[in-house]
């Protein structure tokens, strides 16, 4: 850990005013990914700037019938809010599939978007990982990668995004409000995490000096056929190898519209609008549901541990839907996978 | 004797340790104390060419930084090094010169008031090596292996029974390395009494060896140190031999002539000893009828280059099953990596898991049901001695525990058993551990109010010494368990081993015993002398301490209370020291056992694994507390669960670093995982092992679990997975 300033942020624009000019400086909130990384010295800011007091913590009904909200929302109350509970189930199914319970207690909304990938080079000094220092190399391409990503690697980096909350984002097409020198501006959440091309070492589009001020879910919730399901080396408390937020919108068996992303696969939540549209119109069968899952997937590769990912995904993907369909998503607190 | 004994007594020391009155060795304080931060290896190998402290030195707060350089003088002569559990080798020296041996090696310890400084400045210590060619992979480097002397002696033409076996069945079981995690961070806190006296609060599962292997390394006289260790927030066997944390606090205490406490971090522990990989190659040779003719087992193990660790992983498979021939062998791999350790049951939680797979692997080459497969080569006798048990009730714990799980209901074929999307399996498994006993002293101060206190060096690694020691005191001295207070843990108290092994129960259980039985006897003749003692002419041996009372056996009527047979001896207290005495006997074998039952569940598509139900039916004679014990088992089956689906220490060869050291990564069971425990306590009297019956619970809970789940695996599935963990992807393949 490294010696840094620490300065509390007043409002949004005296946050942003302490940003911008300083490259090395790092917004704090929850602190449960920084702070790691810091211990570790894989983040060395040369300042912290606090702003888990910020009044970013309303979620609050947009006119259009859709809800927006605050970057500080803890992530558990985010999930037990009445109206994400009642409206957004997958969102809260999703968050809840998350880490632990203290974990959600102090995770942010802006800071799990903003969380970094769990490859083990990339926290470990000692080895090179072009995300931590561009250029050392990546370790992960011929190393231990049985977690590491199938769909849109690069030759510089097959890391993951490990949010769990990003993929139910991901699948009900929220979009990200975002404070800047330059004012405001609004994202698509599947804009905003990047694919790591030759610039893994940028996980987001977040400008530098930029903020994320709030999070908005547009008023189609899928509050009735949805499921998060969560694959992963032990039932709790472990990242997923593979996620799916799947959501429908049934006619009888015939689906009218569906979303489905992927978590683990990639540097981003995966999803494919070809193999939702493949959907439309068709009926609700595992048949149908293994054909979006072959387009959803289609181009994925895979390096030497973590080829099992792709069929993997691909049953993950045909079981999901299949919850969604029978309105009997998975239990985030049962034991078992339904 | 009956009172407390054989209850289900709460923990004596539950109290303190959930309201944090209980102490660790990290928690205590001194005046003008400072802070030591550990500064590792990145290389797994070479030497440091230059160590750069000179920025360090200069955050305001350092107070020094401790290397090979310019620490205080250590002992040059590796006797000095080893401890009482030390294996065959050169003990690893912190700080001693510049030679790497091992990723994460401690190669320098920054001082400082506070311990965020001395944090901080470790980041600028700046260290360049001169990086030499090194080798961590055991399976690349499986041919280099080395055979250690054969510990057990060959029966029989193996391979020429193998080779004319009707059936034959020979694998390789691959364990991985695995790592203890205590919940308690390893730590040191040594207080600087002045005229270079030191009181040690260390976390380790030895006071006195501690204690005797730092008078060793600085060169001190006994009566110079101190070391306690009031509480262990877990240890496994991590802390049987001293950690190089009490070696570099003791040493900044003699640097600066101040406190030091030094709590390494969680990924520094990953450069503390392990489970070591190993692989075991296991054959069996049957005859048509089922019954073994022909036994091997080779373990391939990984070592340190300098200390050759090697435990007991092939003889169970010796003593275990009667089979007319066999032969054993264990090898070591010499590599680049710090040595190995002790881990809950070591040697048999590795080497009992791949001989029950194979015993489950050969029960279906036979057609044989698994159970039916061990009743036929049971033996009564320990196989490779000879010897009669002092007891074994293997055959019960068979019986009840098939009868408690329902295997009788079990349809032997793969894949048969479905529960909706999951295919559903049933394994078994037998476990078998040591019954030792060691010299242990404890000395009984019993006060005229009727209290005691009993002390000894031993520690309470948190499996409940504190609890049974109380409890065996109280029944022996007849008095409330509230009226005993228990101490242990400090180098200065009576006779000790290392708390390892599963022998501390029976060993401590009966040194109490001993001494309260001179203070019975001091009692008695107090009491019988009293002038118209209601004691006089009775037998001394009929004499018993109970209630407060000094009494003759049933006949409770005529009693001296101990209060007043003090005050008639003008005794305040009687103080008695004693040493447990078991006698040598080498006639019997002495072995706790178990059969362990488990239901796995595995969805059919996705490949998840669930241990739905484990029954686990022990004989392990007399259970001095059926509360701690059964916690005591449970404990060893989630391990079990671990052992089997989760734990593994991942490594990256081509720079011979661990890259899951923290346990986020490094996974173990969480509550999601762990389901139905059964725990079944099979009555086995032993009225030849010592005189309570008792043998000790530590590891047996542990063993044959991971054997069981893979079997249940295999029931579910009709894949065997030979490379533990089993993880899904295993599975999908
Ligand atoms: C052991 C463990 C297990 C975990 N398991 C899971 C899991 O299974 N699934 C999962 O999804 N997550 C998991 N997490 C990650 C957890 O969700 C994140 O750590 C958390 O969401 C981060 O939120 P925070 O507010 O604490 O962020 P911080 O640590 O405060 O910040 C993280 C990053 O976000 C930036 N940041 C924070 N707020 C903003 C903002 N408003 N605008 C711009 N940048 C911002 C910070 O500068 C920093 O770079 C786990 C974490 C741990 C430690
Ligand atoms: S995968 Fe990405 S994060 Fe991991 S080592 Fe390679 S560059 Fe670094």
């Amino acid at each position: 850990m490294n010696n840094f300033r620490y300065s509390r942020a007043s409002d949004i624009a005296d946050a942003i005013r302490l940003l911008a000019p300083d490259p090395g400086a790092k917004l704090i909130a929850g602190g449960t990914n920084l702070i790691d990384l810091m211990k570790e010295n894989v983040e060395r800011p040369s300042r912290l700037i606090d702003i888990s007091r910020l009044p970013l913590r309303e979620i609050v009904e947009t006119p259009d019938g859709g809800l927006r909200i605050g970057a500080l929302v803890p992530n558990s109350d985010l999930a037990y809010h009445p109206l994400i509970e009642q409206r957004y189930p997958l969102l809260a199914s999703a968050i809840l599939a998350g880490a632990s319970a203290q974990l959600r207690n102090m995770a942010s909304v802006g800071g799990n978007l903003m969380q970094r990938t769990r490859c083990p080079y990339f926290y470990d000094t000692a080895t090179p990982c072009n995300k931590r220092s561009l250029g050392s190399g990546c370790s992960a391409i011929d190393g231990l990668n049985r977690n590491h990503a199938i769909l849109g690697t690069s030759n510089s980096c097959i890391a993951t995004n490990p949010s769990d909350m990003s993929v139910a984002l991901a699948a009900l097409g929220a979009l990200v409000h975002i404070a800047g020198p330059n004012g405001e501006r609004t994202i698509a959440l599947t804009d905003f995490h990047r694919l790591p091309d030759d610039k893994p070492h940028l996980d987001t589009n977040l400008g530098s000096g930029e903020i994320i001020i709030a999070v908005e879910l547009p008023p189609h919730s899928f509050a009735r056929n949805y499921s998060y399901l969560k694959i992963r080396d032990r039932m709790s408390y472990a990242f997923a190898l593979v996620s799916v937020a799947a959501a429908l919108e049934l006619e009888g068996n015939a689906i009218s519209g569906a979303r489905v992303a992927l978590g683990g696969v990639a540097h981003k939540p995966w999803r494919s609008l070809e193999a939702e549209a493949a959907l439309r119109g068709q009926a609700a069968t595992p048949d149908h549901f293994g054909h979006a899952a072959d387009l959803l997937l289609q181009g994925a590769s895979a390096r030497s541990h973590n080829g099992f990912k792709i069929e993997l995904a691909r049953r993950a993907v045909v079981r999901t839907l299949m919850q969604a369909t029978n309105a009997t998503p998975q239990s985030q607190a049962h034991k078992k996978i339904a | 004797m009956n009172g407390y004994v054989g209850t289900p007594t709460s923990r004596v020391d539950g109290r303190a340790k959930v309201t944090g009155a209980a102490k660790y060795a990290g928690e205590f304080t001194a005046d003008r104390l400072v802070h030591g931060f550990v500064v590792e290896a990145t290389i797994p190998r070479g030497r440091i060419a230059q160590l750069d402290t000179s920025e360090a030195l200069k955050v305001a707060g350092v107070l020094d930084v401790l290397t090979h350089a310019n620490r205080p003088s250590l002992a040059d002569k590796d006797d000095a090094w080893k401890d009482e559990v030390a294996p065959e080798g050169s003990p690893f020296r912190p700080l001693y010169d510049d030679t790497i041996k091992f990723n994460g090696q401690p190669i320098a310890l920054v001082v400082a008031e506070e311990w965020a400084t001395a944090k901080f400045a470790a980041t600028l210590v700046r260290i360049d090596y001169e990086q030499a060619e090194f080798a961590t992979d055991l399976e690349a480097e499986r041919g280099g292996a080395s055979e250690m002397d054969k510990p057990h002696k060959p029966r029989g033409d193996a391979a020429g029974a193998l080779a004319a076996a009707a059936l034959r069945h020979e694998a390789d079981y691959l364990i991985p390395t695995e790592h203890h995690n205590p919940m308690e961070l390893y730590a040191t806190t040594t207080v600087w009494e002045g005229d270079g006296k030191l009181t040690v609060y260390d976390k380790t599962q030895g006071v006195q060896n501690v204690q005797k292997f730092l008078c060793g390394v600085f060169d001190k006289k006994p009566e110079d140190i101190r070391v306690l260790s009031p509480y262990v927030g877990g240890a496994f066997g991590s802390g049987l031999r001293p950690q190089y944390q009490v070696v570099l606090a003791t040493l900044a205490a003699l640097a600066l002539k101040r406190s030091v406490r030094v709590v390494l971090t969680r990924q520094q522990m990953y450069g503390l000893g392990y489970r070591p990989m190993t692989i075991e190659r296991v054959a069996l040779g049957a005859k048509s009828d089922g019954t073994l003719d022909a036994v091997t087992h080779e373990a391939i193990a990984v070592t340190s280059r300098y200390e050759d660790f090697a435990r007991n992983d092939t003889g169970w498979a010796e003593q275990l099953y009667s089979s007319p021939n066999s032969s054993f062998s264990h090898k070591l791999v010499h590599l680049d990596v710090s040595t190995p350790s002790d881990m809950r049951a070591p040697g048999a939680a590795s080497g009992v898991c791949a001989l029950e797979c194979a015993m489950d692997e050969l029960a279906v080459a036979l057609n044989l049901d698994p159970i039916e497969l061990r009743l036929k080569c049971y033996s009564d006798r320990d196989q490779s001695e000879n010897l009669p048990y002092t007891s074994k009730q293997l055959r019960q714990c068979y019986a009840r525990g098939a009868e408690a799980f329902g295997w009788g209901r079990r349809d032997p074929a793969p894949r048969s058993m479905r529960d909706g999307k999951e295919l559903v399996g049933w394994g078994m498994a037998t476990g078998v551990w040591e019954a030792l006993q060691m010299p242990v002293a404890v000395r009984i101060v019993l006060t005229s109010n009727g209290h005691a206190e009993v002390s000894c060096a031993a520690s309470d690694i948190g499996t409940g010494t504190y609890t049974i020691v109380a409890q065996v005191a109280a029944d022996a001295l007849g008095l409330p368990i509230e009226n005993i207070s228990v101490r242990l843990a400090d180098s200065t108290l009576p006779q000790a081993p290392v708390e390892g092994g599963s022998w501390m129960a029976a060993s401590s259980a009966h040194a109490v015993l001993g001494a309260a039985e001179d203070i019975r006897q001091e009692l008695a003749r107090h009491a019988q002398a009293m002038p118209s003692s209601p004691l006089a002419g009775v037998d001394a041996q009929d004499i018993i301490l109970a209630e407060g009372t000094i009494a003759k056996a049933g006949e409770r009527g005529r009693a001296i209370s101990i209060a007043d047979a003090m005050r008639y001896g003008k005794l305040e207290r009687i103080e008695k020291q004693k040493l447990n005495e078991f006698p040598e006997d080498k006639s019997h074998a002495r072995n706790t056992h178990s059969a362990v039952f488990a239901e796995v569940k595995v969805d059919e598509e996705l490949g998840v694994i669930r241990v739905t139900r484990v029954v686990s039916a022990v004989a392990a004679g007399r259970i001095l507390n059926t509360k701690t014990g059964r916690s005591q088992i449970m404990g060893g089956v989630v391990w079990g669960i671990g052992m089997a689906l989760h734990e593994e220490t991942v490594m990256d060869h081509r720079f011979g670093r661990i890259m899951n050291a923290n346990i986020a990564e490094y996974h173990i069971p969480v509550n999601a995982d762990v389901h139905d425990i059964d725990v079944i306590f099979v009555d086995e009297p032993d009225t030849h092992i010592n005189k309570l019956g008792v043998k000790g619970l530590g590891e047996i809970g542990i063993v044959g679990v991971p054997a069981a789940i893979a079997n249940a695996v295999y029931h579910a599935t009709g894949k065997r997975i030979r490379r533990f963990p089993i993880t899904l992807d295993k599975l999908l393949g």
